[in-house]
């Protein structure tokens, strides 16, 4: 039940178990564990044992394409046709989306099968998965802790091994801080791989969906099926995706690794930073240069982020009013009170909180303060990186500052739990991949290791982070579910 | 009492007529049941994105091109944000700081004689909301989104306009610009052409703009005029009683011709703009702009302008020609047959040919009367073949279907009497008839002139021509042969 | 830039949130903080930098105007909550 991907496809073609079989084995862990883990909000049992029959008749007839007959899970923040999509929210509970996202439609035609679609903070925001609609998400390694957000739901679904591998999407960390809490491997590509179309908005500009996997070469067969241009979505680059799995095993020796000497300063809990030292002397040893790199404006990020994601989704979220879909409030007396009541009743309070410092920050008066000013800074971020690659091929660095910590630890002051970002979301304002790879454990809690590359280079990420696991078993590790 | 002076500045809708939505691949057709044309984009479902339709960005760049505007070469659409149930994502996509079309003019002769030059401040492209039915259910408001998402040319004016004759003129020129583009069917009852105007008195003199009330819902050109005219007086009556504008948006009512105040402007909405996250910059290259110049037909202007230098018409007669594309067309058409016939084609179709549409109700395209008929017509005035009087009968029996003009002229014997001996004789027979009023003109009464012309007529069934009856009459009159 | 109450209702209005009355100080309090924070900015001089609309600076690609979405109302309106003779509706609006 710990097979990776690689292994399943091995397994449905040498005939050892058909999809049905092991879908079937997923599903009944799934029953088991979902109700203490809640990572699943809607288990698709019934359609995915027919995809899985439709697969098991594709692989008779010797037609298999790479993900045909795999089970896979799905953030519910993608649009499935004909099944509910939630993003979590009150407001999306009675939501059947009458389409696929295109992320959706590529693994239909890959053959995948959908075990279900995972929690997640309620419309991406937020970072501990504590803020959804359908209860908090449990950290397969402590239970009482938090697996880290906003694809909490995915990460701890990977963790448990209730599916070999699943969707996030990443606007502030969301697929790398929940797989670096939870021991697994996760990437976000560049900005415009991956088609937004179907992919529930936070921050327009931001958000980009990845893969949460058990390995770096898991995570390259995921990307190779969602990457691709869309001419859906205009923010989509139209560039030839790479075989990413072709160039997992290149040899890395004599290629530079930057640190950043703002990762590592203040804030980062010291048996944290031990574990990542550890890890760069596994990258000196195999032959990585090491060098030191300076990020000046890494602490502007959060500011940055912040008002720029809040000022997006303030607009991106007025669609959810109860005329067309979603909740709708009873006996409504007249517009204003369709409105009020129905956002009002449907959004948690962090979505309203941000939603009210977007809409201030754009109000008359404030823009150029606000707005203008962080689009203005994040053009000083980006450049910042892009002195950094003159001279690094690689980005190495913490993905939190600490480990999971305990659910309701950060619930009385959003801004504490903002700070838990600090390490992840520059990458997002300058739209660069990146990924969190397992790299050791500290208080019995996994800490991950984050690795940032230049724009499209997802293949050079997945090489650094797959050389890693040649030599270490981190990835390996599996919570033991009590 | 002050003098006042009108200020006013058109804010124009023009929908511009792509096959495909501004930023989705749903249809714009007309006249659908509702909610069949409104795709996942246009409902502003979850997880939906805009795509920009290159055919919008052509036509606005045409319109750009034709009002000598700077076209911007990176646009930017923005959001305007404000909660209404036909806007269904909660924001309307459009430009604010950076449209697509920049500062142009066009010139203007709101009456013979007077030409004038108004600036628009810009144009931009965004797209349209749906509709709201607030008469099809009791206590609830039906929301068809057909119409959501088809793409909008919106063109401002500058507060340039001083009268409600001016703005109609400014209207109807661009409305004939439009079509002219052939990027808007203009078609007002169908809400594909949306006026709105902006109104405000000042003292005459005083530099500083008054406060200005914003109307809409108006549907015809007769209604602006009316419109304005009618705010006009409401804003000198208030302030002249001692009260002030208000910053607000009124809906005109044509039944009772009056403004109805809406909503207040002011307490209306912040509109939260920011550039659109979904979309990128519009780049338009000196090479587009050319390509798009060079296939643009010709337009109203320049046909003004040629049918002043090089046909000698008036700019007043040049501008009512080039009001329509098939005004134009129909005009050039009736030249080919005749070009020295330039100045009577144009006074019959500015006259006759108009005051029979009119009447009939009908488009110029769709006249009886075709061009070459009427320059047939006309040629036979030319030639001397009919009288100018003559000719409106053939032009009306033309109009009827009769036939063409020689055709009727031949089949009624309308063919102008010009034998000097056959106008002699009517002379004669008119004078030999006539002998009291020969006396009356021998001993010095002008006026009696007139009774024998008219008298040669009608004996010739107004076939004689007057030409050479004038020149005769007198002289036998006299006495002389 | 600490928010008063009144702040937060014209903020909740033009978001059109209902906010009880119960939570509104909490509301005032956390959104201060949190523009406490993006105050930071301004330790930073930004004068000259052009703002960023897109990582890669893209520009925007055109569609060619081609009718490709076909009728699909049923299934859109199968998720609505309040549907009839194919139109959507909400209480009256009075403009």
């Amino acid at each position: 039940m710990t097979r990776s991907i690689t292994q399943i496809q091995q397994g449905l073609a040498d005939g050892q178990f058909s999809s049905v079989e092991i879908t079937q084995e997923y599903l009944t862990k799934i029953g088991s564990f979902n109700d203490t883990i809640n990572c699943f909000i809607t288990i698709t049992d019934e359609l995915a044992l027919q995809q899985a029959q439709a697969a098991d008749a594709i692989i008779a007839a010797g037609k298999a394409r790479p993900l045909t007959g795999v089970p896979l899970a799905h953030k519910d923040i993608f649009c499935t046709d004909g099944v509910k999509t939630s993003c979590a929210s009150k407001i999306l509970d009675n939501f059947i989306a009458p389409y696929d996202a295109t992320v959706i439609e590529k693994f239909n035609q890959a053959g995948a099968v959908m075990l279900g679609k995972t929690n997640m903070d309620e419309f991406a925001m937020g970072s501990s998965n504590e803020n959804s609609y359908y209860g908090p998400v449990a950290n397969p390694w402590d239970f009482e802790r938090v697996p880290g957000g906003s694809s909490g739901g995915s990460a701890a679904a990977v963790a448990a091994r209730l599916a070999p591998a699943a969707t996030g999407t990443d606007t502030g960390g969301s697929i790398r801080q929940p797989a670096a809490l939870c021991g697994i491997s996760g990437i976000k590509p560049t900005y415009g791989r991956v088609s937004r179309y179907g992919m529930i908005a936070f921050a327009s500009s931001l958000d980009q969906g990845g893969a949460l996997a058990q390995s770096a070469q898991d995570c390259a067969i995921l990307l190779q099926t969602m990457a691709g241009f869309d001419a859906r979505d205009s923010t989509s680059i139209d560039t030839p995706v790479p075989d990413y799995s072709a160039h997992i095993n290149q040899d890395i020796k004599g290629l530079k690794i930057g640190l950043p000497e703002e990762y590592f300063g203040e804030g980062l809990d010291a048996d944290v930073a031990r574990v990542i030292g550890t890890a760069i002397e596994a990258y000196r040893k195999l032959g990585a240069e090491i060098v030191d790199i300076k990020l000046p404006n890494l602490k502007l990020s959060i500011p940055v982020y912040y008002v720029v994601a809040c000022a997006e989704c303030s607009s991106n979220l007025s669609r959810f009013d109860g005329v067309r879909f979603g909740h709708r409030c009873a006996d409504p007396i007249d517009l204003e009170d369709l409105y009020k009541r129905s956002r009002g009743e449907g959004f948690g309070d962090e979505v309203k909180r941000r939603i009210m410092i977007g809409t201030y920050a754009l109000s008359a008066g404030y823009y150029d303060a606000y707005y203008l000013k962080a689009q203005q800074l994040r053009r000083l971020i980006k450049q910042d990186y892009e002195k950094a690659f003159a001279e690094v091929d690689v980005i190495a660095c913490p993905v939190t500052p600490e480990v999971a910590f305990k659910h309701g630890d950060k619930s009385d002051d959003p801004v504490s739990m903002y700070l838990q970002d600090i390490y992840t979301i520059a990458l997002n304002l300058a739209g660069l991949p990146g990924m969190s790879i397992p790299a050791g454990f500290s208080q019995g809690m996994p800490v991950g290791l984050q690795l940032i590359a230049n724009y499209f280079e997802e293949s050079r990420l997945l090489n650094f982070a797959h050389q890693y696991q040649q030599v270490t078993d981190w990835h390996l590790q599996v919570p033991e579910l009590k | 009492m002050a003098t006042w002076e009108t200020v006013i500045g058109l804010e124009i809708h023009a929908q511009l007529a792509t096959s495909s939505k501004i930023f989705s691949g749903a249809s714009t057709a007309f006249g659908a049941q509702a909610n069949t044309q409104a795709c996942a984009v246009d409902l502003g479902l979850p997880g939906v994105l805009p795509v920009l339709n290159a055919e919008a960005v052509t036509m606005a760049v045409k319109f750009g091109v034709a009002i000598n505007a700077e076209i911007t070469r990176k646009s930017v659409f923005a959001r305007k944000n404000y909660f209404y149930p036909d806007l269904p994502k909660g924001y309307q996509i459009s430009q604010f700081e950076l449209p697509i079309v920049g500062r142009g003019k066009l010139s203007i002769s709101p009456e013979e004689g007077v030409s004038k030059t108004i600036g628009i401040t810009r144009a931009h492209l965004e797209e349209d909301a749906g509709k709201s039915l607030h008469e099809e259910f009791p206590g609830k408001t039906g929301i068809d989104l057909n119409r959501a998402g088809t793409p909008l040319l919106e063109i401002v004016s500058e507060p340039d306009l001083r009268s409600a004759r001016e703005a109609v003129t400014y209207a109807r020129k661009i409305h004939s610009l439009v079509r002219f583009l052939d990027i808007c069917d203009g078609n007002m009852q169908e809400g594909s052409f949306r006026c709105d105007a902006n109104v405000s008195i000042r003292p005459l003199g005083q530099v500083e703009l008054g406060t200005r009330t914003e109307l809409k819902n108006i549907n015809s050109f007769r209604f602006l005029e009316r419109a304005i005219n009618y705010e006009i007086e409401r804003q000198i009556d208030l302030v002249e009683d001692g009260g002030q504008v208000t910053l607000e948006t009124r809906l005109y009512d044509a039944d009772k011709n009056e403004t109805r105040s809406m909503r207040s402007k002011e307490e209306a909405n912040d509109y939260r703009y920011f550039p659109d996250p979904d979309l990128l910059p519009v780049e338009i290259t000196d090479d587009d702009i050319d390509r798009i110049r060079r296939s643009l037909p010709e337009l109203p202007e320049q046909k003004r302008g040629r049918y002043i230098d090089s046909l000698g018409l008036s700019d007043y007669i040049a501008e009512l020609l080039t009001g329509s594309r098939e005004i134009a067309e129909y005009f050039e058409q009736a030249l080919l047959q005749g070009p020295e016939l330039a100045h009577h084609l144009a006074n019959w179709i500015v006259g006759d040919l108009t005051g029979a549409l009119n009447r009939s109700d009908l488009e110029i395209q769709d006249s009886p009367v075709t061009p070459g008929m009427l320059s047939g017509l006309l040629l036979r005035i030319a030639d001397n073949t009919i009288s100018g009087k003559i000719a409106k009968q053939v032009f009306e029996a033309m109009w009827r279907g009769e036939g063409s003009a020689d055709e009727i002229i031949e089949a009624r014997g309308l063919k102008q009497i010009t034998d000097s001996g056959a106008i002699e004789s009517l002379i004669d027979e008119v004078i030999a008839a006539n002998p009291d009023q020969v006396g009356q003109f021998r001993a010095g009464k002008e006026k009696v002139l007139g009774f024998f012309v008219g008298q040669i007529m009608k004996q010739s069934k107004g076939k004689a021509n007057p030409g050479q009856v004038n020149q005769r009459l007198r002289d036998k009159l006299k006495g002389a042969s | 830039m600490t928010l008063k109450i009144e702040d937060v209702r014209n903020i909740a209005q033009l978001a059109r949130l209902q906010i009880d009355d119960a939570d509104i100080e909490q509301y005032a309090t956390d959104l201060s903080s949190i523009l406490a924070l993006a105050e930071q900015m301004n330790a930073v001089d930004t004068t000259n930098v052009t703002p960023m609309a897109h990582p890669l600076d893209a520009t925007q690609r055109l569609r060619p105007d081609e009718v490709t979405e076909t009728n699909q109302r049923d299934k859109f309106q199968a998720i609505a909550p309040d549907v009839k003779n194919g139109l959507y509706r909400v209480p009256r609006v009075i403009e």
